[in-house]
Parts: structure tokens; C-alpha cells; sequence
């Protein structure tokens, strides 16, 4: 579904690699974990598959369902299936969160060459998803994560995600700021959005989250590189002996 | 200066090339005599350092004319009593009847006075009480030579909006046009007004919210290609009565609106609002002045100005709080989004507070689009231009948010969203 070959990703005004060479390739169906220090680079990377201005690449490719993305906005990105969830997601006042949900289902249909949802077609399946992340529909009125708590905030996140059926989810650190509870709600979200045609990049520093949402594949993430790759046992081991050992491992 | 002293060329020539009605002689001649002691606006005054006057000053030519295009925005749908100008002059037969209504309406050209006693006193009254402290000459020339308007005086709450629609032919392409508004004890009205009056145009609207009344107001400028638009609002407020107003501008050369209010009696509230979006040779100045003198009362002004491509924003808003306005809530914001270099906004921010037990805040800001707001958007499959739409639309919306009616703001934001 996803395949990153050798990127090397710079900021655009510090000329700072941030991004040494990263190779990763997930399967249609499955979930890959990236685990790693602060300042590893992991968010870095959320941003430049999802085409976040600021960032410049400088060497590989990255293909989504066999197609380069690279070049495309980040409109176009979404509009081809990939999602990105956010460690902060962003509140905007003022448009309120039906009519975002709305604007950015149709638009993404529209780009497919799909028909738009009708304003009653779109309340009666926004209804429904919301319900199933208990999201009341008061949230759903009020404008765009304003006011929002920490786990609603990550809620409305699944709940687009749950709308726009995206082949490819990168939820960036989707864990922080949430209690035991929230985060348990959270993941259910995800575990039903688990589906053969679906791939999933979580990105987190803990393993308690890959306790809700198990990978099939765990990465370590430092300075740049994925420095080692392995089952679910690796979370465990991290979780364990932090970061240390492994990066003295590799060294 | 006495008057026996020779004119300025500009007031003389001004003063020559208008007639002075034959109604409301009195109040009219004490205004020409005011005006010839006050003079024209100048660039050197402190109240007209941004917003050059030279164009409401100078002689108006038919060069000039510019008819009012077609405008999609019209009120049909709220239900509404509507109340036709054609070219700036009252067209009574192609209005709405208001016998129904607990309101009496004359036109204030209309020379028999008698038909309205309250009328002989409360003209100009207002306008001359907001010439304290700073002087709105513009105000006072209206005032004398004003052609049409609309009097009422309200006297119970009337069962639909009120829209007062201008329709222009070019028949006339300079008019000074002076409503008086009265609202009495217990009443309430909601005043729509819209279309494009003339080329150039001087409003003054003199309001009175009796105790225990409440006024709305919705502004529509945007059938003002070119134009040149000058307004003034006047209006006092005594105890528990409430004012909201608001204007939206989306086109016109040359606006200055001034909103001059005297809370008088205490618990009033006024609201003033205003959004605008313009492009290119776009100048518009937003200059209010709220006085509070009751107690427990509540002032906001919340002031927002899209602009792009060299367009001009100015906002001068001040707040006076006189002693023993104890209790006051005065709040005021004014905030440009600048969607590129050449657009400019200045904002001159005030507050006077003589009163010891008041809260009073007051910013303003000039900013881009917010990347971060536009990423997230577009991260969701938002194509970048309705991405960046939707944020111009949200950042108007807390001034939309200030008219009470929703049936009215949102035809107001449907209207934005078309003509983004």
C-alpha cells in the first residue's frame, strides 16, 4: 500500500536533515507501529507523506497504492486515500465541524469523479459513525475542535477518518493527551476501521497504545533512520528497557 | 470664524452646488451656519488622517456616475415590509403599506411639518449632539441639505423587518439622504436596508431607543462598484434598550461608516458589527465612538476586514466612559486578514474611562491566513482555494455572529460563500 525508498527530507529554511534514508514498505491489511526518541524524526515524517509545506526532499520516493505522491498537494494526497491523523489537530473557528466534514467528503469524491453526497445522505452517515465513537451531536455543531477536550479532539480525528474510508492512516502520536479511557475509545475506533483493503502507520512513543492497537510489524525510529524493524515483541522491549539499549546496539 | 468672512473655495463651491429644502427650515439654516464655521473635512485633521476626504469634498461630476450593477442579495426570503428608493428618493407607491403596523412614517421632505411635531425637534438633534467632541462635518452638511429620508417613529414592536431597499437609474448620482428613527417606550423594529442609493452618497441616520426598546440593524453595501459612501449612524440609548447594527461592505471605492452612540440610561447595550471584504481600489474606514453615561451597561464593536490586492482598511474606534458610568462592559475588536503584501490595515484602538468600576478590553491584529487551519483543510481532501474561503468565511463569522437573527445572518454568509 505504502512503499518509502531512501528519503532524505531537509527543512526547507535551516537546510537541517532531519530525514536520513528511510525505507519502509506496508502491506494492504496491515499495521505498522514507529516507535522512537523525541526528535527522531517521526512526526517529520507523518508531515512529508501528508505534503506539509516547509519540508524539502531531497532524495527516494514514496508510492501509495502503487502511484507517486511526492509531487502531488496535499489535497490530491487525501483524495487518493491517504490520511493523516494529528498529534495536535488544529482548531478552527468559525466553520463549523459538519460543514468541514462535509466540504472534505465531497470534495475528495468530487477529485474521484464521484458523485457528492446530498446534504441528507451526508447527516444520516455522519450520524451513524458518530455514534459509534460516542460522539454526541452537539460536538458535531460546534465549530471545528473549538472547545474540544484532549480526547475529543483525537475522537473527531477517527471520526473523519471513519468517513473518508482512507486506504492508508498515519495517526501521529494519537495517544498523547489522552486518558486510559479515551485512548480505549480511540482505539476501538481504529480496530474498526482494521480491514483487509486498509493499511495503518501508527507513530507513538509508548507501547500502552499498541496495547488497544496491536501492529504486526514494530520500527524503531532514531535519528532519522529506522535502526531496527521486528514483531510486537519490540514495543515490549522499549516499553522495558527504554531506548537506550537498542540505540547502543546499533551504534 | 465670523461669517462675514470670505468662504474656503472648497466649502463655496461645495455649499453652491446644492439647494436648500424648503422643510425643516430652522434646523436646516443653524446647519448651514454650523458648516460654514466648521469647514470641510481635511487630511489635517487628526479624524480624517487616513481616509483622504477630497472625494466627498469636491464637486461631483456626471463623469462620475456609476450605476449599481445587478446584486444577488436581496431579503425576499426573510419576509420582510419593504420600503423603495429610487435614486434616492422615496417611491411610496411601490412600497409595502405599514397601516398595520404600530408606526407612524413621514418623509422628511415632506413640508408639512405638522404631520409629524416630533420630527421639527428631533432632526438633527442627534447629529449635532455627536459633534462633541470631534467635529463630523459631512454629518452637519447633510443635515442642511439632505433631499429624502424616512421618519418613524415606532410605537409598538412591529411584526417583520423593515427593509428599505435602494434601487439607482442614474437619475441622480449625488444625494444626501437623512433618516430620523424614534423608537418608543416598549417598542422594537428591525431595519434591513440595501441596494445602491447613487454614485456618491451621504447618509445620516439619527436613532432614538426609548427605555425598554430595542433596534436591529443590518447594513447590506455591496451593490457599491465604485461608489463613494459616506454614514453616519447617531444614536442615543436610554435604560434597558438595545442596539445592534451591523454592515456588512463588500464593494464600493471610497466608505467611511461612523458610528457615533450615547449610552444614556443604565443596563443599555449596543453592539456594532461590521464585515467587509475588498479588493484593489477598495478604501474603507470604520470610525465609531460609543459614550457610556448610564450604568451596567454593555458595548461591543467587533470590526472585521478582509482584504487583498492593495485594498485600504482603517478602523478608528473609541470608547468613552464618563463618571460615574460604574458597571460598564465595554469591549471592542477590530481585525484585518490580509491576504497579501500590498493590502495595508491601520487601526487607531481608544478607550477614555473616567469610572473606577468598569471592565473595558480592547485589540486589534493584522494577520495572514493561518497555515496551520489551511494544511489541516487541505490534509482532508479541501482543495487549497475553498480551504482558504472557508477561513476568510470563518474569521467574519464573530462579526456575523452579532446579528440576532439567524434567519438574517445566514442569508448574509450565503450570499458571502457565492460571492467568494
Amino acid at each position: 500500500m505504502l512503499k518509502i525508498k531512501n528519503l532524505k527530507v531537509e527543512l526547507e529554511e535551516e537546510n537541517k536533515e532531519i530525514l536520513k534514508g528511510i525505507n519502509l514498505e506496508i502491506e494492504s491489511g496491515s499495521v505498522h507501529a514507529i516507535m522512537g526518541p523525541n526528535g527522531s524524526g517521526k512526526s517529520t515524517l507523518s508531515y512529508v507523506l501528508s505534503g506539509k509545506k516547509g519540508y524539502k526532499v531531497t532524495n527516494g520516493e514514496v508510492e501509495l497504492a502503487g502511484e507517486p505522491i511526492l509531487e502531488l498537494e496535499p489535497e490530491e494526497r487525501a483524495a487518493s486515500g491517504l490520511f493523516l491523523a494529528f498529534q495536535y489537530p488544529v482548531e478552527i473557528p468559525g466553520v463549523g465541524n459538519m460543514t468541514f466534514l462535509r466540504t472534505a467528503m465531497n470534495s475528495q469524491r468530487k477529485f474521484r469523479g464521484e458523485t457528492e453526497l446530498s446534504a441528507a445522505d451526508f447527516l444520516k452517515l455522519v450520524r451513524e459513525k458518530a455514534k459509534e465513537l460516542k460522539i454526541d451531536s452537539e460536538m458535531l455543531k460546534r465549530p471545528v475542535n473549538v472547545g474540544f477536550s484532549g480526547g475529543e479532539k483525537k475522537r473527531n480525528e477517527i471520526l473523519q477518518m471513519a468517513l473518508l474510508e482512507p486506504k492508508m492512516c498515519v495517526l501521529d502520536e494519537t495517544d498523547s493527551g489522552l486518558d486510559v479511557d479515551a485512548m480505549k475509545l480511540v482505539a476501538d475506533g481504529v480496530n474498526a476501521l482494521r480491514d483487509k483493503g486498509r493499511a495503518f502507520l501508527v507513530i507513538t512513543h509508548y507501547q500502552r497504545l499498541l496495547d488497544h492497537i496491536k501492529p504486526d510489524f514494530v520500527h524503531i525510529m532514531a535519528d532519522g533512520r529506522i535502526i531496527k524493524s521486528g514483531g510486537p515483541e519490540l514495543a515490549l522491549q522499549v516499553e522495558n528497557n527504554g531506548y537506550s539499549d537498542l540505540l547502543a546496539e546499533v551504534q | 470664524m465670523p461669517l462675514s468672512q470670505k468662504l474656503p473655495d472648497d466649502l463655496n463651491q461645495r455649499i453652491s452646488s446644492l439647494k436648500l429644502p424648503k422643510n425643516n427650515t430652522k434646523k436646516r439654516c443653524e446647519a448651514l451656519k454650523r458648516i460654514k464655521v466648521m469647514g470641510l473635512p481635511s487630511r489635517r485633521d487628526e479624524y480624517w488622517k487616513y481616509t483622504n476626504p477630497s472625494l466627498f469634498n469636491n464637486l461631483f461630476s456626471d463623469k462620475n456616475v456609476v450605476i449599481g450593477s445587478d446584486d444577488k442579495l436581496n431579503f425576499d426570503s426573510i419576509g420582510c415590509f419593504k420600503l423603495i428608493f429610487t435614486d434616492g428618493v422615496f417611491d411610496q407607491e411601490s412600497s409595502d403599506s405599514l397601516e398595520s403596523e404600530e408606526l407612524e412614517l413621514v418623509r422628511i421632505s415632506d413640508s408639512s411639518v405638522d404631520k409629524a411635531n416630533w420630527l421639527e425637534d428631533f432632526y438633527g438633534s442627534l447629529e449635532e449632539a455627536g459633534q462633541n467632541p470631534v467635529d463630523r462635518p459631512l454629518a452637519k452638511l447633510n443635515t442642511a441639505f439632505a433631499t429624502d429620508g424616512l421618519a418613524l417613529r415606532v410605537t409598538g414592536k412591529i411584526t417583520k423587518p423593515i427593509n428599505i431597499v435602494y434601487n439607482e437609474t442614474s437619475y441622480r448620482s449625488d444625494v444626501n439622504l437623512h433618516h430620523c428613527i424614534k423608537l418608543e417606550q416598549g417598542s422594537s423594529l428591525t431595519l434591513i436596508e440595501s441596494g445602491s442609493v447613487s454614485s456618491r452618497l451621504n447618509k445620516v441616520t439619527e436613532l432614538e431607543v426609548a427605555q425598554d426598546s430595542s433596534f436591529h440593524h443590518v447594513c447590506a453595501q455591496t451593490n457599491n462598484v465604485d461608489k463613494i459612501v459616506s454614514t453616519h449612524l447617531f444614536a442615543r440609548l436610554w435604560e434597558n434598550s438595545v442596539l445592534k447594527s451591523f454592515t456588512l461592505t463588500t464593494s464600493g471605492a471610497l466608505t467611511r461608516n461612523e458610528h457615533v452612540v450615547e449610552l444614556k440610561g443604565n443596563n443599555g447595550i449596543s453592539h456594532l458589527a461590521a464585515a467587509c471584504i475588498g479588493e484593489g481600489r477598495f478604501h474603507h474606514d470604520d470610525t465609531v465612538f460609543v459614550t457610556h453615561e448610564g450604568t451596567h451597561c454593555e458595548s461591543r464593536q467587533v470590526f472585521k476586514k478582509v482584504l487583498k490586492k492593495g485594498a485600504f482598511g482603517i478602523f478608528q474606534g473609541k470608547i468613552l466612559v464618563k463618571p460615574g458610568a460604574q458597571k460598564t462592559d465595554g469591549y471592542q475588536i477590530s481585525q484585518s486578514l490580509l491576504l497579501d503584501d500590498d493590502s495595508q490595515f491601520l487601526a487607531k484602538p481608544e478607550l477614555e474611562i473616567y469610572a473606577d468600576d468598569v471592565v473595558c478590553s480592547h485589540g486589534s491584529t493584522s494577520g495572514a491566513i493561518d497555515e496551520e487551519g489551511l494544511f489541516y483543510l487541505r490534509a482532508r481532501g479541501v482543495p487549497e482555494n475553498t480551504a482558504k474561503d472557508l477561513l476568510i468565511l470563518a474569521f467574519l463569522a464573530e462579526a456575523l455572529a452579532e446579528i440576532e437573527d439567524t434567519k438574517i445572518s445566514e442569508l448574509l454568509l450565503t450570499y458571502l460563500e457565492r460571492s467568494l
